[in-house]
């Protein structure tokens, strides 16, 4: 009987001391926010374009992390959607867009200077500050900072601004893909038998 | 001759090297123009300095460094710029890139350009700056901005100087030739190089395939002060390689991603070395170089020196191409070069060798078969990767995985494609996996700068919300504080007044008092009338409220006082000192009174409505008033002339003095009393009211002195003679205290009726209020006069206000227990109770109803018995309050001081005055 009652407290101590650690380790080392927002986050392009549906990226984020659907982002294209189903471990699904491209083609906005009034309109859609100007002077994009989000052009009362894909410069180019080579043979590549070879 | 060292892997391809080296270094072809492509070296492109039609001399700088990792260009030959733009260079991509086109005028005309006589008297940075003017580029192939190499002694301790000779390469010869031929440039060059890095030791790295260059080294090397090395390594392909090298020559491996200046050695090309010696000793700059023509396409392969931007036509012209032949034209070595297609291409600085390959020579590779995994790339690539691991991740997309697997150590060398039994084309592979990482990693540097303004911009937009809305608050704030301000200077106007009427008052402005008083009592009732509607909603800010009335009461009653001395002045002021002036004012003043409440009556009677009687009743007791003043004045007067003054000092005279002293007591107290309040609210006019208290209490003692001299002789005058007047005046003060006790007290059981949470403030303001009753019973009691009756039992008449409040409270609790009731039927549940509930408070709001209209009755018919219509009075009354608030508004707006505001002054003390006179007759009523 001693020893049964001893034992019975023996386990009640040390459920109140892990009870006690436990209720600690909650307060001490309490995580602000969802790091999952965070780590969603850091695989969306950050256009802020707002074509999902959010008021920018991390809202996107956040909406994913309570669930929402993760191929809402026509920027980050396919890839963005197969990396989040990877990050969330579930199934990838076909990007939600209308001209859904794998690869969307990055663009970024011009402005025709010879066309804007200056209206600012532009200015104060630009999620990331890329467009420069003042009232009644002209305005420009610098480049370097649009994102291609396309939410300048619907304000334009002019209609000035142009969407132009990013041209491939020397440094910018890339190497293709090789093509597997097993899919052809010899003489097809070349075209015609070479003389010499003959 | 150091130990020599090894490194992993490495192949060893056919040489090819003796069809281009039997002939010596020739003159390049004279093109016909030369095209300067603006970025030929690594790093950001050139800025083009020339403009089109331009004549630019040989020599002449034509593009300046486009940052701090660039290199400048100049002009290769004599002659016209032609062009600057787009146009196709020598890329693996065959894409176009900014160009400087010149045509060639053929004469060949130098600009003025001379060496250094002493580069030793130039320190290091200096020199280094001389040589960046001089477009000196990496000469080995990728084409780094010397001039950059040669500043890592600022921030690296350089031990070892490693000039590369090996060109691993097949079939180039360029720097073979060249050191053949100018060895003495190439020492010349690193003893440049070593006066900058000052290096304890120089290794000159040379393939064991090239003895005549080897000798040629050897012999310039002798008896240099530098200590230079020539070492002889084997001939392995790409021992070339700049890591590769440098293990080569001195056991050390590069750490990954490092540059061999981490590990104290810096590696140049040795047509670097000789690109440096002329720029410095001639001040030539980089605008040729030599060039390996080689190919079995060409009848006469060999090296020329060839101006920058030639064609490479001219070059295969004056190589003897035949055409024919032709299957295949390469630029760079066979391993690490790539194939062109158009032959109008330009030599730029990097371009070591051009093969003009034959079909044989270079047949198209054979299709790609699949990777076995033989392991064999493993054991060629000098870098020591898993080659097939990481084209397999390539071709699989996961780019990830082939960067933990170094991928970026690749140099692609091409040893591991060499090998490939299954000729996969491994480094194309590598090349693509490299360049959608770096794009992958662009588009996260780029997203993440996205990131950081689209959160600067939200952050700041919300600042701006935040600083508009602090902004909006200032002015609220500021708003409320200008009212404050405003009201608390109308205070003081009505507290001086009566100050200065207190010390002296010579020229009070009695109107001005009156006025006051007024608007302070109008103001308190106001704040009575809210305080009681926010109790009976219980609402909160109730405690502010009784705050703002206990505030209002003492300013109302310190106004008063002040006006009620100012009218009084002979009582207040001590009664030798009278003032003939003061008197003949107070007159004066009485007069015009006098003739107002005329006129006002007057006005009334002509429109027959308002208050007559009171008017009347006002008129007469401003007839008694002038009279008394003028009579003051005349007797004042008269005592003058004649100044032999009684000694005697009749018993009426005491009386008079003594009800001073008295009324100055009590004033005392009232004012104590008021203070009191005032400090217990921590009111802002409390200080001034302790002035005001301790002003009153000096005259009372003054008023006791002077009753004090004037009984002293008159022994007689024992008797408490205060007048009836001032009884009455007592009287007056306990029955207005009892009224507003009872108020109180009535409307704190409503407050605990509806059990607000007001009522505790409440009750402590009734406390407050019954020790004022008690005070000023008190008073009257010193005063001689009898109180009436203890008057602490509330007084059986109620309120009318509070029982009309009664009325609406029991009305909606009926309209209450009625819905609740017909929700019961609806809902067929028991309602017998209900229904009991319901009679139950008809029954008590009939009988609260029947109450409040008796009292209204009796009122309108007491009001009706003085000729009064209480409605048409209290309307009456609010307009006039509203024409008061109105002229206020107008004033303020007027800012100068013109007839016009003179005359809304004016028309504001009007509607100040008829607001107060309607208010005191509705206030009897009420």
């Amino acid at each position: 009987m001693n020893l049964v009652f001893l034992a019975v407290l023996v386990l009640l101590a040390l459920g109140a001391a892990f009870g006690l650690i436990l209720g600690y380790a909650s307060i001490r080392f309490k995580v602000e926010g969802n790091p999952l927002v965070d780590e969603i986050d850091g695989l969306l392009p950050q256009t802020q374009c707002g074509q999902c549906g959010y008021p920018g990226c991390r809202p996107y984020a956040e909406a994913i992390a309570e669930g929402d659907v993760i191929n809402k982002c026509p920027p980050g294209g396919q890839g963005t959607v197969d990396a989040l189903a990877g990050l969330l471990d579930i199934e990838s699904m076909a990007l939600d867009a209308e001209d859904a491209a794998a690869e969307p083609i990055k663009s970024i906005a011009y402005i025709r200077e010879d066309e804007c009034i200056g209206c600012t309109k532009c200015i104060q859609a630009c999620p990331v500050d890329a467009i420069l100007g003042a009232a009644k002077q002209m305005h420009t994009v610098i480049t370097s900072e649009c994102t291609g989000c396309d939410l300048c052009v619907e304000p334009c009362p002019v209609d000035c601004i142009d969407m132009l894909p990013i041209e491939t410069t020397l440094t910018s180019w890339k190497w293709d893909q090789p093509k597997p080579g097993v899919e052809l043979i010899a003489t097809d590549r070349r075209g015609a038998v070479h003389e010499g070879a003959a | 001759m150091g130990k020599v060292f090894a490194f992993h892997g490495g192949i060893h391809p056919p040489q090819n090297k003796q069809q281009s080296t039997g002939l010596a270094i020739q003159p390049g072809p004279v093109p016909k123009t030369v095209r300067l492509p603006v970025q030929q070296h690594i790093g950001a492109p050139a800025q083009p300095l020339v403009t089109v039609g331009q004549r630019v001399l040989k020599g002449q700088l034509i593009a300046e460094p486009g940052g701090r990792l660039s290199v400048a260009i100049h002009a290769s030959v004599s002659g016209t710029v032609t062009a600057v733009g787009m146009m196709q260079v020598a890329h693996s991509s065959g894409m176009d890139a900014l160009c400087i086109e010149i045509e060639n005028d053929r004469l060949d005309e130098w600009v003025p350009h001379a060496g250094l006589e002493d580069f030793r008297s130039l320190n290091s940075n200096d020199l280094a700056d001389f040589i960046r003017g001089k477009g000196v580029a990496g000469m080995g192939g990728a084409g780094f901005p010397t001039d950059v190499k040669l500043h890592v002694g600022d921030h690296h301790i350089i031990n070892t100087l490693v000039i590369n000779a090996a060109e691993c390469e097949p079939y180039i010869t360029a720097d073979d030739m060249l050191m053949r031929e100018r060895a003495d440039q190439v020492i010349a060059g690193i003893g440049v190089i070593c006066h900058m890095l000052k290096p304890s030791h120089v290794m000159i790295g040379i393939e064991d395939n090239k003895p005549q260059a080897i000798r040629a080294l050897q012999q310039a090397a002798l008896g240099n002060r530098h200590n230079i090395d020539v070492v002889v390594v084997p001939t392995k392909y790409p021992s070339g390689g700049e890591k590769q090298l440098i293990k080569l020559l001195t056991g050390v491996e590069v750490p990954s991603g490092g540059i061999p200046a981490d590990v104290g050695i810096v590696c140049q090309n040795v047509g670097t070395a000789v690109a440096i010696h002329r720029a410095v000793a001639h001040g030539e700059p980089l605008i040729s170089r030599v060039v390996t023509m080689t190919g079995d396409a060409l009848a006469r392969p060999h090296n020329m020196e060839v101006a920058i931007g030639t064609p490479f036509v001219d070059l295969l012209d004056q190589a003897n191409l035949k055409e024919n032949q032709l299957a295949r034209l390469v630029v760079g070595g066979p391993m690490m070069g790539f194939t062109v297609n158009d032959d109008e291409l330009p030599i730029t600085k990097t371009t070591n060798c051009l093969i003009a390959a034959t079909w044989e020579e270079m047949p198209e590779a054979n299709p790609a078969q699949s990777c076995i995994r033989c392991g064999q790339c493993e054991q060629a690539c000098p870098v020591e990767l898993l080659p097939q691991q990481l084209h397999w991740f390539a071709k699989g997309r996961e780019f990830d995985k082939a960067k933990n697997h170094n991928l970026f150590d690749c140099i692609e060398c091409g040893a591991c494609s060499y090998v490939c039994p299954s000729e996969i084309p491994l480094v194309q592979y590598y090349r693509f996996a490299k360049a959608e990482i770096r794009k992958e990693e662009a588009e996260t540097r780029k997203a993440d700068h996205a990131k950081k303004r689209f959160e600067a911009r939200v952050a700041r937009q919300e600042a701006e919300v935040a600083e508009k809305e602090a902004r909006r608050k200032q002015r609220a704030e500021a708003a409320v504080k200008a009212q404050a301000v405003k009201k608390d200077k109308l205070e003081a106007d009505a507290a001086k007044p009566a100050v200065t009427a207190d010390a002296a008052a010579p020229v009070t402005d009695i109107k001005a008092l009156k006025t006051a008083a007024a608007v302070t009592r109008t103001k308190l009732r106001q704040v009575e009338k809210a305080l009681k509607n926010a109790e009976n909603k219980g609402l909160e800010g109730v405690e502010t409220l009784t705050q703002t009335v206990a505030t209002l009461q003492t300013k109302a009653d310190a106004a008063q006082q002040a006006y009620d001395e100012a009218l009084n002045p002979a009582a207040a002021a001590p009664a030798p000192v009278l003032d003939l002036k003061q008197l003949k004012t107070n007159a004066a003043v009485a007069r015009t009174k006098l003739r107002q409440a005329e006129k006002a009556l007057a006005k009334a009677q002509d429109s027959g409505e308002g208050d007559i009687a009171a008017l009347q009743a006002r008129l007469t007791e401003q007839q008694a008033k002038t009279e008394l003043a003028q009579a003051a004045y005349d007797t004042a007067e008269s005592g003058e002339a004649a100044p032999a003054v009684a000694p005697a000092i009749s018993a009426e005279q005491l009386a008079e003095l003594k009800a001073d002293w008295d009324a100055a007591q009590a004033k005392v107290a009232k004012a104590q009393a008021a203070l009191d309040t005032a400090i217990a609210n921590e009111s802002p006019a409390a200080e001034k009211m302790k002035a005001g208290v301790a002003k009153l209490q000096a005259k009372a003692d003054e008023a006791k002195k002077a009753y004090d001299d004037a009984a002293s002789p008159v022994t007689a005058a024992a008797a408490p003679a205060i007048s009836a007047e001032q009884l009455a005046e007592l009287q007056a003060d306990v029955d207005g205290m009892t009224a507003k006790v009872s108020k109180a007290q009535a409307a704190l059981d409503t407050a605990i009726a509806n059990e607000s949470p007001a009522a505790e403030k409440m009750t402590a303001g009734v406390a407050k209020l019954q020790a004022r009753l008690d005070e000023a019973v008190q008073a009257l009691q010193a005063a001689g006069g009898a109180v009436a009756e203890p008057v602490v039992e509330p007084e059986p008449e109620l309120d009318l206000k509070a029982l009309k409040q009664q009325v609406s409270i029991m009305r909606t609790k009926l309209r209450k227990v009625e819905k609740a009731v017909e929700a019961a039927e609806e809902s067929g549940e028991d309602t017998s109770e209900l229904v009991a509930d319901q009679a139950q408070l008809q029954q008590r709001f009939e009988a609260a109803k029947a109450q409040f209209d008796a009292e209204e009755a009796a009122l309108v018919a007491r009001a009706a018995e003085e000729g009064v219509d209480l409605k048409q009075l209290k309307i009456d009354a609010a307009m006039a309050r509203a024409a008061v608030t109105k002229a206020e508004r107008a004033l303020a707006k007027v800012t100068e001081p013109d007839d016009q505001q003179e005359k809304l002054a004016q028309a504001l003390e009007a509607a100040k005055q008829k607001a107060e006179q309607l208010n005191s007759t509705l206030s009897r009523f009420e």
